[in-house]
């Protein structure tokens, strides 16, 4: 039903791969607390040295999944396997899985060097052996020379960098980040998350990553998993969520997006035809599925995939007319509500290829909104 | 020609001020000027008034003879008839101090003391405030209402049911008689051992509660964290629990010492005439003797002893700070 797109195909092969084998494999977790629900029914395959991300607004459950794996909650009911291995009721200290925390945890009382030491000591490797570790470990963060340091010497990005390392130390078969990059200024950020997926394909662990942040989420995550009150919404590459969402929830979380209400009026093997009051004009679109004729839908089209001219088009299909009420300068690109005849607020966004003042499109002017059959996204549900 | 503005002027008298640039009449003024200044002032005239000039009476009062007069004491400064000041300084009273046997044990009777109920109070302390800032919200309520509950009842009387707990015939030997764990009540009350019971006992309070402060602001991640690294949870505890504790550890045991080394109210009344402390001996020079030189010498040398630990400790602390920065 739905194609790959031409670039991604390689991925699309590596992920087919290793679908046969789910290294960490999540089954029917439930958890519940006085009451609430925090997680109901979730499944979850993440397969090996896979940057999985778990993106959910707060409370929605995606830290409890991750405190669950690392062992520091108990499911209500449910299985966790990680490498073909219940680890369901093992107690936290003897699980092969890290976690790096939202805070970092760093022991104050401990310089850089023993807090990366602290889990080797643990498991009494030797002291030459413990050394050789804590060293890669460092080097492998950037942070060779600032061993000797206590954490409080050093800056924010500097402590979650040894908070990765002392975690990645025990060469653990799964990795847990929880919001490792939510107490990082925004250029530091952006410049960490990069790093981050470098550290990752180096290192070849299997990375799982709650964030809220879907950018961070899409730069970073090979696959993720959109949480909601509890419950597994959608699983998929950032580019199948973004460009597929299977519902209206996943549709409105990941990016703009404009929804209309339609009714099917025409139904065949390669397309669909739809009618909306809200649009001038029948809508042709190319997703087809099991949508009878007559049965109301949601349309949903992403703001950058919708064309804006004065002229009228002459594809007498997918488009609709209305008048510019706001315009957005970002630099950039510019974001465009216009509001159509039907009273329907619409978010469209252009490159700014022109200065905005040489493109002749501003506010109170009557243009034509359009877009192509393969930009309309049907949701069903 | 420089710009005659209004730096420059404070500048220039700064310059010219007497007593150089920091400690200038200027430099007063700018402080004077300032909400900081007055905030400071007031209670460093209480303590001055309060604190300071009081123990300047007793440092000079250590340094006279005892007389039969009003007050006992004889005078420091005299003017006689030559129209020459006359300092006399008697070290007689810390000669004593340093040397007569008595004093030297009830001087280490009370450091004694001091170190032994630190001691007991931070092994029974510790695990309570361990305990508490473990327990559940309403657990956690009751328990550190409990202990505070203790202040609510008289010092004194907490000391006294003490005598009751432990003489021959109270309730601790009647106990251990019906038991049949002795044949022969054992003379607890009077000794050193009912001291130190009751000492540690009036003051673990103030164990517990620098501990369960700190321990409860230790984030609930530091011990995730140490049990995600393979930390059993009683190794969690050592390695983590425990040192971040330390300040709290610290507090208390100063505090206790403190108190516990110049303690006389618990000695007087749990113990004998052979348990002499410091506090106890210094009670008799100043009531019973009239000797009040010798009992300001006592107290200047007891206040020497237990400032000790609380200027290193904090000297520690403002080390650790300011590492920390």
């Amino acid at each position: 039903m739905v194609n790959q797109p031409q670039a991604l195909g390689g991925m699309a092969e590596t992920v087919q791969e290793a679908e046969s084998e789910a290294y960490v494999k999540i089954e029917n977790i439930s958890k519940s607390h006085d009451k609430t629900k925090l997680l109901q029914d979730v499944s979850l395959d993440v397969h090996k040295g896979e940057l999985f991300s778990l993106l959910g607004k707060s409370g929605s459950g995606k830290t409890t999944l991750l405190r669950i794996l690392a062992g520091l909650e108990k499911p209500t009911s449910g299985k966790v396997y990680v490498d073909g291995v219940d680890v369901t009721d093992v107690p936290v200290h003897k699980r092969p899985i890290n976690m790096m925390f939202q805070s970092y945890a760093l022991f104050p009382h401990m310089t850089v060097k023993q807090n990366v030491a602290f889990g080797l000591v643990q498991d009494r490797l030797g002291k030459a052996a413990i050394e050789e570790r804590v060293k890669d470990a460092l080097n492998l963060v950037q942070l060779g020379k600032y061993g000797d340091r206590k954490p409080h010497q050093l800056s924010g990005g500097q402590r979650q960098r040894v908070a990765l390392a002392r975690s990645l130390a025990k060469i653990p078969k799964l990795l847990l980040l929880d919001e490792p990059l939510a107490a990082l200024d925004k250029s530091l950020k952006e410049r960490t998350q990069f790093e981050l997926v470098n550290i990752h394909e180096k290192v070849g662990i299997t990375f799982i990553l709650v964030t809220h942040d879907q950018a961070e989420s899409m730069i970073m995550a090979t696959r993720m998993a959109i949480i909601e009150d509890g419950k597994i919404r959608q699983v998929g590459t950032p580019h199948d969520i973004y460009e597929f969402p299977n519902s209206r929830t996943v549709a409105e979380f990941i990016g703009n997006i404009n929804l209309f209400n339609c009714i099917v009026v025409e139904q065949d093997s390669d397309h669909v035809l739809l009618k909306s009051s809200e649009i001038d004009c029948l809508c042709y679109a190319t997703q087809t599925g099991a949508v009878p004729i007559g049965s109301s839908l949601t349309l949903a089209i992403r703001p950058e995939k919708i064309m804006m001219s004065k002229l009228i088009p002459a594809y007498p299909r997918n488009w609709a007319q209305g008048v510019i009420k706001e315009i957005a300068y970002l630099g950039s690109i510019s974001v465009y509500h216009v509001q159509l005849n039907s009273g329907k607020m619409v978010t469209t966004m252009l490159p700014n290829l022109l200065r905005l003042e040489d493109r002749g499109l501003t506010w109170e002017d009557t243009v034509y909104l359009f877009w192509r059959s393969e930009s309309c996204l049907i949701l069903t549900s | 020609m420089p710009d005659f503005d209004v730096m420059n002027v404070i500048q220039a008298i700064k310059k010219i001020s007497f007593f150089g640039s920091k400690r200038g009449f200027v430099s007063l003024c700018e402080k004077m000027s300032s909400v900081k200044f007055y905030a400071a002032a007031a209670p460093t005239l209480w303590v001055v008034l309060f604190l300071v000039v009081p123990l300047l009476i007793v440092l000079k009062i250590s340094f006279t003879e005892s007389a039969f007069s009003i007050p006992p004491f004889s005078n420091v400064f005299d003017v006689a008839g030559d129209y020459a000041l006359h300092i006399k300084l008697s070290l007689k009273n810390f000669a004593g101090v340093v040397f007569d046997h008595y004093y030297i044990t009830a001087f280490i009777n009370s450091v004694f003391l001091g170190i032994l109920a630190t001691i007991i109070c931070l092994f029974i302390g510790f695990p309570i405030a361990y305990g508490i800032s473990t327990a559940r919200n309403t657990a956690k309520y009751v328990l550190i209402l409990l202990i505070a509950l203790s202040f609510g009842t008289s010092f004194l009387l907490r000391v006294y049911s003490w005598i009751n707990f432990l003489s021959p015939c109270g309730l601790l030997n009647t106990a251990l008689l019906k038991c049949g764990m002795i044949d022969e009540p054992i003379q607890f009350f009077g000794s050193y051992v009912a001291v130190c019971m009751g000492v540690v006992f009036c003051y673990l309070p103030f164990m517990i509660f620098p501990i369960y402060a700190v321990l409860s602001k230790i984030g609930r991640e530091y011990i995730e964290s140490a049990l995600d690294l393979g930390c059993s949870p009683r190794v969690a505890f050592w390695c983590v629990s425990v040192p971040l504790s330390r300040s709290g550890v610290a507090t208390g045991c100063v505090m206790i010492f403190a108190m516990a080394a110049g303690e006389f109210v618990i000695p007087e009344l749990l113990g004998s005439a052979d348990t002499t402390t410091f506090g106890r001996v210094l009670w008799n020079e100043f009531y019973t003797n009239l000797d009040w030189p010798m009992a300001c010498a006592l107290s200047v040398a007891m206040l020497t002893i237990v400032t000790l630990p609380i200027y290193l400790f904090q000297r520690r602390s403002r080390i650790l700070a300011s590492s920390e920065d």
